[in-house]
């Protein structure tokens, strides 16, 4: 019975030891937005087949998150789909941080409704007036006379952030909007509800969801790039001072044609 | 046969007992086996001779004696010492809520906070009132009790003594089974099953509301409520309801008058406990509720309880912000409200609580 004892002990301890030995060699954390998350994580996957010695592990948990990591020095790049704050700037130049900003690719924005719903095409005025209540029933767009069902993100996204600059122009969205807490929430709830109308990154468009025009503009690729499209953003990485080492070499792999065209299958506008 | 066996059994046998006298053997009989303090024995010379073995009456006195004693005083301390660190670790993690969720007063007030009607915490200046999700997450523990406590209750007066043996097998477990359900995959089949068929039915905008997230809280609830309700059932001793059949009173009766006032206090804890453990859960409301801060009006309103607040906007929140200090705040009223439902379920089972044989 003891020896029996020993031996799981023995073996319990092994595999801590080799799963240690594997984590040698270096590692490179990277944290942040849900959003610029996909490219993170396929990024990883191609990099370390291409760098077995290198070990990326790659998190969500939002652009604020993503940030405070790097500021606390828990992750080597932060991914964020929005620029740093000045609270943010503050925090890290009180800790040394030199945060330096390091744009990996595009996204739209685009607003999505059922596949039933007949619309096609709408101005950034009335998506002003749908998220602020002023609009509220799809007869008033032509369509079926069914109470129109916002559906946003929580206020403090970078979606929303970007939302609320170039759509709502800095207003409020209304209380009785829906907020969901990440964009395959956004999309599973439009999905699912034939009356409602929401907005999601452009990588997150499916069979199951309509993309809506906006003021005649398809959301794609070529129209972020020359600035037709209004409502693009720029996605970004964080690094804790100029990047050296493997985090370079993973960002210039992001920057080459290889990643820009991952990025682009990923469903992200790429940067050339 | 019975002596050699006891002898050979020794581990210190040497063999010059094993097939001697009846004296001899007795005497290794009295070696092996535990010594009961007998009167006989009681003279210093047998004491004497059996001084590594000694008497139960000799614990804590002599050579042997000391040793038990410090190893019970050790063992003593290593169990005071674990049940310290549940104290200590309910200690830190209250220090650091407050530590983090009483700097938001200094830019709101009490009152504003907790009786403002708007919740945009990213504003410049932002405006800081949890009213709405104050009544979100009452109105869903509300909605979800009225339906979950009648049907965890029945449920376990059913398990407990009206069902048969093979049914009971079969119940108990899948009840269980229903505890053990992660929340996510129970707020997933909410948002994806249930909303599509609650909008479809009701004809109504949306199916992420109050109803929806009540019935999900409510399955989640009902075997928490369920299984300690079944205890306090199975607490109330047999005499009780022996007593009530043998005064001609049917067995639907006998549950009703004599049983359940026995088990009050244990249906009591049992229903408070669910609600507590509803109050706080985040994962469902966050998936299924809808998300829309406002007081809502009807069963079928989107609401946006308290811990679906916390979760979906922690993630994006900066650092030491006002917004972060504004969430812990929410938390730290979370906590209140939670402990409160415990000072009532403790003041509750106190009350009712019966003395004698069927106190649970």
């Amino acid at each position: 019975m003891q020896v029996r004892a020993v031996i799981v002990l023995m073996s319990i301890l092994a595999v801590f030891a080799v799963s240690g030995l594997c984590a040698a060699g270096s590692n490179l954390v990277i944290k942040g937005s849900t959003t610029v998350l996909p490219i993170g994580q396929k990024s990883a996957e191609l990099f370390m087949k291409d760098h077995q010695d290198v070990n990326i592990s790659v998190s969500g948990g939002g652009s604020g998150n993503g940030i405070k990591a790097i500021i606390d020095g828990t992750c080597d790049i932060a991914m964020a789909s929005r620029f740093v704050k000045d609270k943010e700037v503050k925090l890290a130049c009180e800790k040394g941080i030199y945060l330096v900003p390091h744009r990996v690719a595009i996204d739209c924005i685009v607003p999505v409704v059922h596949p039933s719903n007949p619309l096609n095409d709408i101005d950034l005025n009335t998506l002003k007036e749908i998220y602020r209540g002023n609009v509220t029933n799809w007869k008033a767009l032509g369509g079926a006379d069914k109470p129109i069902v916002a559906i946003s993100r929580d206020t403090s996204s970078g979606t929303y952030e970007v939302w609320q600059e170039k759509v709502l122009q800095k207003e409020r969205v209304m209380p009785r909007a829906l907020l969901q807490a990440s964009n395959g929430a956004v999309a599973q709830a439009v999905a699912g509800n034939p009356y409602a109308i929401g907005y999601v990154g452009i990588g997150y468009l499916n069979p199951y969801l309509k993309g809506l025009k906006v003021s005649g503009v398809v959301a794609s690729p070529a129209t972020a790039l020359n600035g037709t499209y209004p409502i693009s953003r720029a996605l970004f990485m964080f690094t804790n001072g100029w990047p050296e080492g493997e985090t370079m070499s993973y960002l210039n792999y992001l920057w080459s044609p290889n990643g820009q065209k991952m990025a682009e299958a990923e469903g992200f506008v790429p940067l050339y | 046969m019975y002596q050699g066996e006891r002898a050979i059994r020794h581990p210190g046998f040497t063999g010059s007992f094993g097939c001697d006298s009846f004296h001899g053997a007795e005497h290794t009989m009295k070696k092996t086996m535990i010594q009961v303090p007998s009167f006989e024995s009681a003279n210093l010379v047998d004491r004497a001779a059996n001084a590594d073995a000694p008497a139960l009456g000799d614990a804590w006195t002599g050579r042997g004696g000391y040793r038990r004693r410090t190893r019970e005083s050790a063992i003593r301390l290593i169990f005071l010492l674990t049940a310290l660190f549940s104290i200590t670790a309910l200690g830190l993690i209250l220090f650091f809520l407050f530590r983090e969720g009483v700097p938001v007063f200094k830019i709101v007030s009490l009152q504003d906070f907790l009786l403002g009607r708007e919740w945009y915490p990213t504003d410049d200046p932002p405006a800081l009132g949890i009213f709405p999700l104050i009544i979100g997450s009452i109105a869903v523990i509300t909605v979800s009790c009225i339906g979950a406590v009648p049907l965890a209750v029945l449920t376990a007066i059913f398990i407990a003594e009206i069902a048969g043996p093979r049914m009971k097998e079969i119940l108990k477990p899948v009840v269980e089974l229903l505890a053990s359900l992660p929340s996510v995959v129970i707020g997933f089949i909410g948002m994806v099953v249930v909303a599509p068929f609650l909008q479809r039915t009701f004809d109504i905008p949306t199916g992420l509301n109050l109803l929806n997230a009540s019935l999900m809280l409510g399955i989640m609830t009902v075997p928490t409520i369920c299984s300690i309700s079944e205890d306090a059932m199975y607490a109330v001793p047999r005499e009780l309801r022996e007593a009530s059949l043998a005064l001609g009173a049917t067995q639907w009766e006998t549950i009703f008058r004599v049983v359940l006032p026995a088990s009050l206090s244990g249906i009591a804890t049992a229903v408070i406990l669910g609600i507590s453990r509803a109050i706080g859960e985040t994962m469902v409301v966050l998936m299924v509720a809808g998300g829309a801060a406002i007081v809502p009006t009807s069963l079928l309103d989107p609401v946006r309880p308290m811990p679906a607040s916390i979760a979906a906007e922690m993630g994006e929140a900066p650092f030491q912000s006002e917004h972060y200090h504004a969430l812990f705040a929410i938390a730290i009223v979370l906590f209140l409200i939670t402990f409160a439902f415990n000072l009532i379920a403790d003041q509750i089972s106190h009350k009712y609580k019966q003395v004698g044989s069927a106190t649970l």
